[in-house]
């Protein structure tokens, strides 16, 4: 198994929309055990001034993980997914994920560094939300949700 | 918000929680973040490939122990940025039938340090799994004003 040493500084465009909906905010408070009611009851979230149900702190993952796919699936980057360890992850929000949004995520491969037989590599995903009808993600009808940084460590063999 | 900034101290305590992790509550996070990699549920394919056994997600323990801060500041959307290392795994033994879990994590959060002007705090969490630290640098800035 060989990191390509050239995924630095590669991007991936923002590919699919991903629809934020309640019921996976509800699925995903309940599977990381939040309880909090912003989480579950509009009224509560409304009562706390957002415009829907509140996303927990974590919930962007969910679309760093598939943007992050485009650089594990692709054929040219050498990862094997099986020995993949997540070794840290950042989130920095923007404003709060709620609700309604559609997401999308801007994939960059900001780091690759051989260790040991392995490599480390971080990636971030710049996470938008599009306007209200946008077909496209247009600067213009975009606005920054949030950023998320992860570093994977691929083990080599015997690590 | 339940919080205010001007009565808080550098040090403080804002309390601290046990977490009991099942298989079960790895499928469901799998199901849940769409994270399907099978060292979180195969115990076989966690084996091979040079793990003690089936492990959590490092998202779910990262998910799990915010919930800490999120319940103190009283509302989600305050925790601005979220950052941790995971140092080390947490095998979740398979406990499927028995009321046991499989592993228990246990979170404890203070304020690591306060930004006035920003409005924010910085919460530090120690995060322990069989007396391990499983999360380092486990830092929630919160947004308070």
């Amino acid at each position: 198994m060989t990191i390509n040493p050239d995924l630095q500084g590669r991007s991936y465009p923002a590919a699919e929309v991903y629809d934020v909906g309640r019921e996976k905010i509800r699925e995903f408070a309940r599977a990381v055990k939040a309880t909090h009611p912003a989480h579950f009851d509009v009224a509560a979230a409304e009562a706390l001034g957002h415009s829907d149900l509140v996303a927990p702190p974590t919930f962007a993952i969910i679309v760093a993980q598939r943007a992050d796919a485009q650089l594990i699936e692709d054929p040219d980057s050498g990862i094997d997914f099986s020995r993949v360890v997540h070794a840290d992850q950042r989130f920095t929000h923007h404003r709060p994920i709620v609700a309604g949004d559609r997401l999308v995520a801007e994939l960059h491969v900001d780091g690759v560094r051989a260790m040991g037989g392995g490599a480390m590599i971080t990636t971030r995903s710049e996470i938008f939300a599009l306007a209200s009808g946008a077909a496209g993600d247009a600067a213009s009808v975009r606005e920054p949700v949030a950023t998320t940084t992860s570093s994977i460590l691929v083990r080599g063999e015997g690590q | 918000m339940s919080v205010n900034i001007a009565e808080l101290t550098v040090g403080q305590d804002i309390g601290s929680r046990s977490i009991t992790v099942t298989r079960t509550d790895l499928v469901k996070y799998a199901g849940a973040s769409g994270d399907f990699n099978p060292i979180h549920w195969n115990e076989a394919f966690a084996t091979e490939v040079g793990l003690p056994g089936v492990i959590a997600h490092g998202m779910f323990t990262m998910g799990a122990v915010v919930q800490l801060v999120t319940d103190w500041a009283g509302d989600p959307a305050a925790v601005v940025d979220f950052q941790t290392r995971f140092t080390k795994p947490v095998p979740v033994a398979d406990t499927t039938g028995t009321p046991e879990a499989g592993a228990v994590i246990e979170v404890s959060g203070a304020i690591g340090a306060l930004d006035a002007d920003a409005g924010t705090a910085r919460v530090d969490l120690t995060v322990l799994s069989s007396a391990q630290k499983v999360l380092v640098k486990a830092q929630a800035v919160v947004r308070l004003a």
